[in-house]
């Protein structure tokens, strides 16, 4: 028999922001390792595109499921429609640049609301419902931001994945006891739409901070997230995970 | 307020103890998965079930699952 640890054959995976730069990539990198996906986002035809870009698995059909995770209704119907999963990967996010004093409440709002209240509802009603199987696996995409650096005019998305950052330490303590694992991947820049509000300019110079000189690719992200799914990570818990080319070093 | 409901919902905190496991006069420190985290779980179930605040002085005197209720009711 083929020795790999990092298979996820028999697995079921959940992925917020399934249709997105990392999102679709964690989606394409699970299945090629066996997994059988749940794909949500709010983005119908992106969300059907990632789809039908999974790799087929034996251990059933991939499903996607549109859903506005801020909406308490939409949450709830998403939790009792999806089968028992194995790992969970709340990578859902926004960001936009704004200098401290060009904020509004409606954006740390709204900001607040999905990158850190719609993870926290879904993990809870997760938790609650008991969907995640003994053994499962939780992984959030955090960010370099916040947790290990911070930058000019990302003071929102900061402090909303600094909010991640200890609600995956908390969850990874309340149910190591119970078998579930809890862990966070952070990211420095990656290429994915996400950072489309930075110039040219901005990134070229951005980059210098990179030793390994580059961005993050998605399968970057994507594949550090799998090994925290996989049983090769099954005494990793409560642990922010760098991928950040470097970037954090100086 | 009814036992039974309160059973299930008490029994709805762990997860490797069954439901058929928990009974009026069982004594809930003794289960095996019982933890101070299941202990916090039942107290705030109490809350968002029955909008009653005990606390873990009321876990303590309780020995049964049926005094932990009759405490509840003396509460309502």
């Amino acid at each position: 028999m083929e020795y790999n640890p990092y298979s996820l054959e028999g697995k079921t995976i959940l992925i917020t922001g399934g249709a997105g730069g990392i999102g679709s990539e964690v989606g394409r990198v699970c299945s090629k390792l066996g997994a059988r996906i749940v794909l949500t986002d709010i983005r119908e035809d992106a969300l059907q595109s990632a789809l039908s870009s999974l790799v087929k698995v034996d251990s059933g059909e991939h499903l996607a499921v549109k859903a506005d995770l801020t909406n308490a209704d939409e949450l709830n119907v998403l939790v009792d429609q999806i089968p028992e999963i194995d790992g969970f990967v709340c990578n859902a996010g926004v960001m936009k640049l704004v200098l401290t004093q060009f904020i509004t409440e409606e954006e740390l709002t709204r900001i607040q609301s999905i990158n850190l209240n719609a993870p926290i509802l879904l993990t809870k009603a997760l938790l609650k419902k008991k969907r995640i199987r003994k053994g499962g696996s939780v992984v959030f995409t955090a960010s370099a931001a916040g947790v290990y650096r911070v930058s000019m005019g990302n003071a929102i998305y900061a402090t909303t994945k600094c909010g991640i950052d200890a609600f995956m330490r908390t969850v990874a303590l309340e149910y190591g006891p119970k078998g579930i694992r809890c862990n966070s991947v952070n990211p420095g820049m990656v290429e994915t739409a996400l950072i489309g509000s930075f110039t040219e300019e901005q990134k070229e110079k951005e980059m210098q901070n990179y030793p390994l000189r580059r961005f993050a690719r998605p399968e970057d992200i994507a594949q550090g997230i799998a090994f925290l799914l996989s049983d090769a990570s099954s005494f990793v818990t409560g642990t922010a995970l760098k991928i950040d080319g470097g970037m954090t070093l100086s | 307020m009814n036992l039974n409901e309160f059973i299930q919902h008490f029994a709805e905190q762990f997860d490797e103890t069954s439901v058929s496991e928990i009974t009026p006069s069982t004594n809930f420190h003794d289960l095996d998965e019982y933890s101070s985290i299941i202990g916090l779980s039942i107290i705030l179930m109490v809350d968002e079930e029955y909008g009653i605040t005990i606390g873990a002085d009321d876990m303590k005197q309780a020995q049964t699952v049926e005094d932990l209720f009759n405490i509840v009711k003396t509460k309502a």
